[in-house]
Formats: structure tokens, sequence, C-alpha cells
């Protein structure tokens, strides 16, 4: 308790004597919004990075008084420094950040909000969350439910299903139950659930066991448009017939391009979109430029991504 | 004490069961297989079990020969992601003027990356005298650094145009074999030959198995060790060329781990994980299991979907042990 105060103490004398001595005219006329997210080591998280990089671009040059840096980790600890080097050599008045984990990095971000910082979370929240003032994130029941409810309208309420799960987590296990949740009041059939790891490769396989095991199967639901890729490959393999529906979430640009062409297997997607950074980077960038202040928690619905709404949800240049 | 063991010239005509376990073993996974589902000696699972093991098996060939000579190469999962990233990047950029030619370019280019990450380990490891578990360890890093970095983290898909050219490299068949399982038994012929049979074969066992010795009896146990190191940055392009037309993409999550189940299944095979004894057919069979345990989880009912990974450790530990008993 102590070291935590002595070391908040540490970090905001360091901050104000960087403030005084780095000319406190330069520090007010410029508004410092960092962002700290996780470095791109899959889709998802490549398309993070990506928007946020877009986003900084794009209000650097649209407001000359406010200044966004982004910062990428590779992991929590790696977070964890960014934030002390990141407050130790300016003042912030904002932090935008999707945190590696809850518990790592919910200390490290108070001590940041201790020297006044507007704190802004994203996506996974912090244990505490009177830290925050601005609260933006993605709704993964909704993705599973949203699918769920879609495909038991087009199977008429019965069918036999197969489901591909990600990693053991949270957001993992949110989506399966939104998904089962909505199947249970149907006389849809799941028939089985696996992990797949979020990895094209491992669902590519455990779609070709599925087929072998199940004679019938009339729709898959894969819980990420990664594995969905896979999955679509060993359905073409098998040259099976009965198979109605394909489907993913996460809106990766290459399954959004399927829905836009009015695919028949993936006529549909539901987003978890990575744009939410961008969001969030805006929704505070508001209040240094027009001071339209936010605060609050957001949750984004994942409406279904349809062929007329599709374009909404590309970004062709994005690598996710 | 490893020396008199390689001179002693083995009885040639009785069966040697120790060198026998990975067969007994593969033999008795499939039977439990059968017995827990019908569909498991479905052709079409079969085939799909065997063509999916190709990579691992190709790419453990060439961890035979490195680990056999005393060496170790944790790099060959991002490696094998690097070079399918470069030779789908390869492609692309050769489609416009080549056409359909462009695959075979593309394929000689990964071949030479591969030899040449290869050839980075081996150097790495006996000319900069590093712990090969540490310099292996270090090129991991950095080649999946490259790939994420290649795709942004997104994916590296290949041109439209040459999906359906390429597709038969993993999809298509000969007399009804599947393509990667010939492309995998040339492999391993060309290797159990090379091991076997030539001067480079037991230099290699003889430099994993005692390096001073082999040192004072002539062998180059650097020149050795780095040409096992080429042929297995080799065998991991060929098992790219396999790769590439089965997803048609690469990700910073391609091949992820594979170094792991690569040198399981090299130990299950009876290659002696500190060198000096090599099995290329026992690593085939040892790559068959992982696929063919992997398989069989699906398939039954019986485990938990978040127990499957327990149950695999287990069943390599017991196929160890059994091993080790069989003697």
């Amino acid at each position: 308790m102590t070291t935590i105060t002595r070391r908040a103490l540490g970090l905001l004398s360091a901050a104000s004597f960087v403030a005084l001595s780095a000319g406190a005219a330069l520090a007010q006329d410029k508004a410092t919004i960092a962002v700290s997210i996780p470095a791109a080591t899959h889709g998802w998280t490549g398309g993070v990075v990506y928007h946020a990089e877009q986003a900084a671009k794009e209000i650097n040059a649209a407001f000359p008084n406010i200044n966004v840096i982004v910062k990428t980790s590779p992991s929590a600890t790696a977070q964890v420094s960014a934030l002390e080097d990141l407050s130790a050599s300016q003042k912030l008045d904002a932090l935008v950040i999707l945190p590696f984990t809850s518990e790592e990095l919910t200390g490290p971000v108070e001590q940041v909000k201790a020297n006044g910082t507007f704190i802004a979370v994203v996506d996974r929240g912090l244990t505490d969350p009177s830290i925050q003032d601005l609260y933006v994130a993605g709704d993964n029941i909704a993705v599973g439910a949203n699918t769920a409810k879609w495909m038991a309208e087009k199977l008429g309420n019965e069918g036999k299903v197969v489901v591909l799960r990600g990693i053991p987590t949270v957001i993992d296990d949110e989506r399966i139950q939104g998904f089962t949740d909505v199947m249970k009041d149907t006389k849809i059939e799941i028939l089985d659930i696996q992990y797949a790891n979020w990895n094209q490769d491992e669902a590519f396989k455990l779609m070709q066991d599925y087929l072998a095991k199940y004679p019938h199967i009339d729709a898959v639901w894969a819980n990420d448009d990664d594995m969905l890729l896979g999955v679509l490959e060993a359905i073409k393999q098998s040259n099976r017939t009965e198979i109605k529906y394909a489907l993913g979430g996460n809106g990766m640009k290459d399954v959004v391009q399927m829905v836009m062409d009015e695919n028949p297997m993936t006529p549909i997607s539901t987003p978890y979109p990575p744009s939410m950074i961008k969001s969030a980077i805006y929704m505070v960038a508001g209040q240094f430029n027009g001071q339209a202040p936010m605060r609050g928690s957001f949750k984004l619905d994942a409406p279904l991504i349809t062929p007329a709404n599709a374009k909404q949800f590309w970004y062709p240049e994005s690598p996710f | 004490m490893t020396a008199t063991t390689l001179a002693t010239p083995e009885p040639a005509r009785r069966i040697r069961w120790a060198d026998m376990g990975p067969f007994l073993a593969l033999a008795l996974v499939i039977l439990i297989g059968t017995a827990i589902n019908s569909n498991f000696v479905s052709g079409t699972n079969i085939a799909n079990v065997v063509t999916r093991s190709a990579f691992i098996a190709i790419i453990a060939v060439g961890a035979t020969f490195v680990i056999s000579s005393g060496c170790l190469d944790l790099s060959v999962g991002s490696m094998m992601a690097f070079v399918t990233g470069i030779m789908i990047l390869t492609m692309n950029r050769l489609e416009p003027s080549m056409g359909a030619n462009a695959i075979l370019v593309g394929a000689g280019v990964g071949l030479i990356v591969g030899a040449l990450c290869g050839l980075l380990n081996g150097l790495i490891v006996t000319v900069g005298k590093i712990e090969p578990f540490i310099a292996t360890l270090g090129t991991m890093g950095i080649f999946r650094a490259l790939i994420t970095w290649m795709s942004d983290g997104g994916s590296i898909p290949i041109a439209r145009s040459l999906r359906e050219p390429y597709r038969p490299v993993y999809f298509g068949n000969v007399f009804g074999i599947p393509l990667p399982v010939i492309i995998t038994l040339v492999v391993v012929l060309v290797a159990a030959f090379v091991l076997y049979r030539t001067k480079f074969g037991r230099r290699c066992t003889a430099a994993g198995s005692n390096a001073d010795v082999a040192r004072f009896s002539g062998v180059s146990v650097p020149k050795v060790r780095t040409m096992a190191y080429v042929i297995q940055g080799l065998c991991v392009a060929i098992a790219a060329i396999c790769y590439i037309p089965r997803l048609g993409a690469a990700t910073p999550t391609t091949g992820a781990l594979w170094e792991l189940q690569v040198i399981t299944a090299v130990v299950i095979g009876g290659t002696l994980l500190r060198g000096g004894k090599a099995r290329v057919w026992g690593t085939v069979a040892g790559a068959l299991i992982l696929e063919v345990i992997a398989n069989l989880m699906v398939l039954s009912n019986m485990v938990s979907e978040y127990l499957v990974a327990a149950v695999q450790g287990v069943i390599i530990i017991l196929a160890m042990l059994a091993h080790r008993f069989i003697k």
C-alpha cells in the first residue's frame, strides 16, 4: 500500500517536473491523448492497431491542438511498462486503453488517473470500474445470441448444428452462452462444441472430424470468422450438400465480402468490430476540441451484417 | 558407453521389439479408435487424418536429422509461417506475368528461403557456438515477428487465380492416394537413404552420440550439424509447399506450437532426444499417432472438451513408458 502511494507520488512529481521544465505554454496549448493497445498478434488485434493508427492520423490532421500517440505492447507486462513510460515523459490529458488483462492493468491505470488523466477503457474492463471515465465495449453475448436467433429462424426451429469455439476465455464463454441459451428454447440439437483456438488450421481439422463423426449436419457456427474460413474449406472438400449454413462472427473483411456477394452458405455475420477503439478515440477527442465531453459506459450492439448494410462494416484496407 | 553400443553390430534377422514400439503403439491407437467409433475407419476419415499429418511428418523428418546430430530446433513452426508468407508474396507478385507458373517459381523460392533459414540456425549454433535451444528460441521469435509484420497481424492470402491450379497439391490424389501423402513418402524414402546408407547419415548420428569421439575419428561436427539444419529448413519448405493450397493464406498463427508436436513425434518415434540414434520411419509413426489421437478426441464423446489436452498428454506419456518397458 505504502509503496504504491510512494510510487504514485514519485510519478506525480516526475510528471509535474517534466510539465514545468518542458515549457508549460506548449503543454497547455496541445492536449495529449495516449492510446495503449495490444500489438498485432492475430487478425482482430491487427484490426485494432489499424483503426487506432487511422484515428490518430485523422485526428492529428484535423485538430492541430490535439496530439494522439499510439503505443502497442506485446504482453501485459510490456503494457504496464508502456504506461509508465508514457506518463513519465509527458503530461497525459487522456488515456485510451485496451487492457491485455483486467487484473494486471487495473493498478497501473489507477496510477495514471492519479495525475488527473481522463481514462477511457475499451473492450476488456478493469477490475475496478470506478477508475474509468468512459467505457466502450462490444457485446459478446449478443454475438452468440443474434447468430443463434437468425439460424433458428432459418432452420425452422429444428435441425442439427455443430459449434466451434475459440480459446478458453471470458469472451469465448459469453459467445457460447449467448448461442446455447437461445438454442435451448428451440428444437435444434447442438451435436458438438469443441475448441479450435480461433485458428484456421485447427478449425479445418475439427470440421473434417465433425463431418466424419456426424452423417447429417444442418448448420455450423464458428464463433470467429478466422475459424469460419477453415470450416468452409473442409465443407468444400467433403462435397457434403446437406449443410445449409456456415456462420462466423467478428466482421472479418473476407467474410463481410462474402455477405456482400450474397453467399448462400454465409449470408450474414455479426460484428465485434475492432473499430470500437476508433470510436473511443473520437469520443475522447471531442472534449478537447469542441468541449463535448462523454462519460459513461457504451455497449456496442451486435446487429446482423446483411447484404444491405455490409458496406458499413467493410474496411478493405484493414488487415482484418 | 554410447560409442560401444554404436559399434556393436546388431543381429539382423531377429525382430527388434524396441524399434517396433512406435508402430505397435500406432496399431493400438487405431484398434482403440475402431472400437470407439465406426466412422473412424471410414475411407474419408483415414484419408483426412493421414493427409493432415503430412506437415508434421515432413518437418519431423528434418528434425530427426537435427536431433540425432545432438541439436534441437525450436524455430520450425515460425519458420514454416515465414516461408509460407514469402512464398505467397512471391507467387502473387509473379502471377500477373507468369500465370500458374508462378506457383513453381514460388515453390523454388520457398525451398531456397527454407534452406537459408536452416543455414542461419546452423551457423548460429556451430560457428556462434550458442546452445541450440537458445539459438533457435531466438530465431523462433524472429521468424514469428517477421510473418506478423509482413501480414500486419492479419493474413496474406494467395491470389484468387492461383487457388484452383494450386489446390490439387493438397486436395488431389494419384491412384486414390492423396498427394501430400505421396510427397511425405518420397521425403521419408530419401531421408531414410541419406540417414542409413550414406556417410553423412552415419556422421550425423556419430556427432550426436559423442561429439568428441566423432571429432577424433575425423568427422567435422560443425559441418555435419549445419547440414542437418539446412535439411531441416528444406523439409520446412516442402511442408509449406503442401500447406499453402489447404487454406490459401498465411497468418501470424500459422504453424504456432508445431515445434512441440514435431519434437514429440520424433521422440515417440524412437529417436533419442539427446542424439545419437535416428528412426525416420518411427518419426512418421509418431506424427500419425499424434494426429490419430487428436482425431479420436473429437470422434469419441467420452472426453469433456475441457480435458482433451490432458488426455492427449497422458496417452503420449503412456506410449513412451510402454516403449521403455517393451525393451
